[in-house]
């Protein structure tokens, strides 16, 4: 579904990712593991058309979609739930909810996602008028959630769901992204808990200085040396 | 003078206010969203000026009736402008940014020199001489007219970022612009409509003001300056600040005119500033920031 081919990307003289190739089969859970200032970030930023990749190409399909700008990769149905939430703090749920389903992909079937997410998420319903802002972190990234599914996404990429979230709240929404996945969605999950994104992954990459420096399914890693040492403190 | 003066007054400040707030809601609503300070601002209310005059000497068409089309036609103006020349500007540093604006603001006056001329025009409506009577205040028609337009002009903006997708939107740029990135939004065109409803403010407003002054050529550097203290007095971003901010420039203008003369009106725009920026800087109805 989605292949990234040989992405460089810089920022300013500094370069964020060397060659770097994965690929996210249709209906997968893919996991990118890594240090802080690997560039995990980074490699979502260029999907997600935020940043212009240098060299390589991102196919999405068949179609490369290096170098969009953001509101066309979003239209075709890549949504992102980026690290620190992103959503529009004096702006209310429901507002917050509607702009998700702007574009023009989502627009004809903006009911029947609104009525999914309230479903998936009740709080968001009781909350519907409250400024966003005024959400408790996990409330929040329920929302950030609710926003990109309200977009009809085909993939979704997690920057760092769980950061700052207590630990059975983290829990609850790494399960809310299995149930996802097995209703069909596709995920890339970029998550600082390694145990438990390897546990959810069917395959997962080990980014390094910009670099994949490791790949296989998520068990594989799991009982991997260098992977149990570096990250799993083990 | 006796009190019914003062009523008179302090009513003809509070209307001309409403137009001055008008034109500062522009400057507002674009500084707030797009981030953009517009220092050609009144430069590009006398172009709103000058077509309001145009069609009133050519054709006798009535500013106020015109005031829909021209606002129509600098919407035009403000989309174009925002979308060719001051886009690829976003994300440059502000001197770059304010260097573009200012040679805007130069060339529209020497444009505006080349075309009209120095001399003041006027427009001479066959109602400019009238007035209502209401109890003991007497109340100059032309500007009840344009207060009343300014106040339903402000009204349909709230109306449209209060209730409108598109507003709502707009909204959402000025409070994540990553936010808004995330979930593809497309920013730059949200951008471009932001700076075309500033532009509209300042045409409708435009209109109005040709009721209430004469026009020449260079009188938009000391707009561009009203702005900008109306819309930190009344705090930078908030529409509603912008609003009542024009009033109180505009009625502390008109009683500093009465009290001492009218060549002081502007010091005492400027005082209030100063008192503002001393002990409220974030404005009388803006947030601190965090």
């Amino acid at each position: 579904m989605l292949r990234v081919e040989n992405l460089d990307v810089f920022y300013g003289d500094a370069q964020a990712l060397d060659a770097v190739s994965l690929e996210v089969e249709r209906g997968a859970i893919v996991a990118i593991v890594g240090a802080n200032g690997a560039g995990k970030t980074s490699l979502i930023r260029a999907i997600a058309g935020m940043h212009k990749p240098a060299r390589g190409r991102i196919l999405f399909g068949a179609t490369d979609i290096a170098g969009w700008p953001s509101h066309r990769v979003c239209n075709l149905g890549i949504g992102q739930v980026a690290e620190g939430r992103q959503i529009f703090p004096t702006l209310s749920v429901a507002e917050n909810l509607a702009m998700g389903a702007l574009l023009p992909r989502a627009r004809a079937r903006r009911e029947e996602n609104h009525e999914r997410v309230l479903a998936l998420f009740p709080v968001l319903a009781e909350r519907s008028r409250q400024a966003a802002g005024t959400l408790s972190g996990g409330e929040q990234q329920m929302l950030a959630i609710g926003r990109c599914l309200m977009g009809a996404p085909e993939l979704i990429m997690f920057d760092e769901p769980s950061l700052g979230l207590a630990p059975a709240v983290a829990h609850h929404l790494l399960g809310t992204i299995r149930a996802l996945n097995r209703d069909g969605l596709t995920c890339l999950l970029v998550e600082q808990n390694v145990a438990l994104s390897l546990k959810l992954a069917g395959r997962a990459y080990v980014l390094e200085n910009g670099r994949i420096t490791l790949t296989g399914t998520g068990s594989e890693l799991l009982a991997d040396d260098r992977v149990r040492s570096a990250y799993l403190g083990l | 003078m006796t009190f019914d003066v003062y009523l008179n007054v302090v009513v003809a400040g509070i209307l001309t206010g409403l137009v001055y707030g008008l034109m500062a809601l522009g400057l507002s609503v674009i500084f707030g969203v797009v981030r953009i300070v517009n220092f050609a601002h009144g430069e590009m209310m006398s172009i709103a000026m000058y077509l309001a005059v145009v069609l009133f000497s050519s054709f006798g068409l009535d500013p106020l009736v015109m005031l829909v089309p021209i606002a129509a036609v600098m919407f035009a103006f403000g989309y174009v402008l925002q979308a060719g020349l001051i886009n690829p500007f976003i994300t440059r540093p502000e001197h770059s940014q304010f260097l573009l604006v200012v040679a805007l603001a130069i060339i529209i006056v020497n444009a505006l020199l080349i075309v009209f001329g120095p001399d003041a025009r006027t427009v001479q409506t066959s109602y400019a001489y009238d007035s209502f009577q209401l109890g003991p205040v007497l109340v100059d028609a032309s500007k009840a007219y344009a207060g009343g337009a300014a106040i339903a002009f402000a009204a349909a903006l709230f109306a449209f970022f209060r209730y409108s997708r598109v507003g709502t939107a707009i909204r959402a740029c000025a409070d994540n612009y990553t936010g808004a990135l995330v979930i593809g939004l497309n920013v730059k065109r949200l951008y471009a409509l932001t700076f075309a409803l500033g532009m509209a403010c300042v045409g409708a407003a435009g209109c109005m003001m040709t009721l209430i002054v004469d026009v020449t050529p260079i009188i938009g550097p000391a707009y561009t300056l009203l702005a900008f203290v109306i819309v930190i007095t009344g705090g930078l971003g908030s529409m509603a600040g912008a609003l009542f901010g024009g009033i109180l420039i505009g009625l502390t203008e008109a009683l500093a005119g009465l009290i001492f003369t009218p060549s002081a009106k502007s010091m005492f725009a400027f005082a209030i500033l100063v008192l503002v920026l001393l002990f409220r800087p974030q404005g009388l109805l803006g947030q601190r920031l965090s």
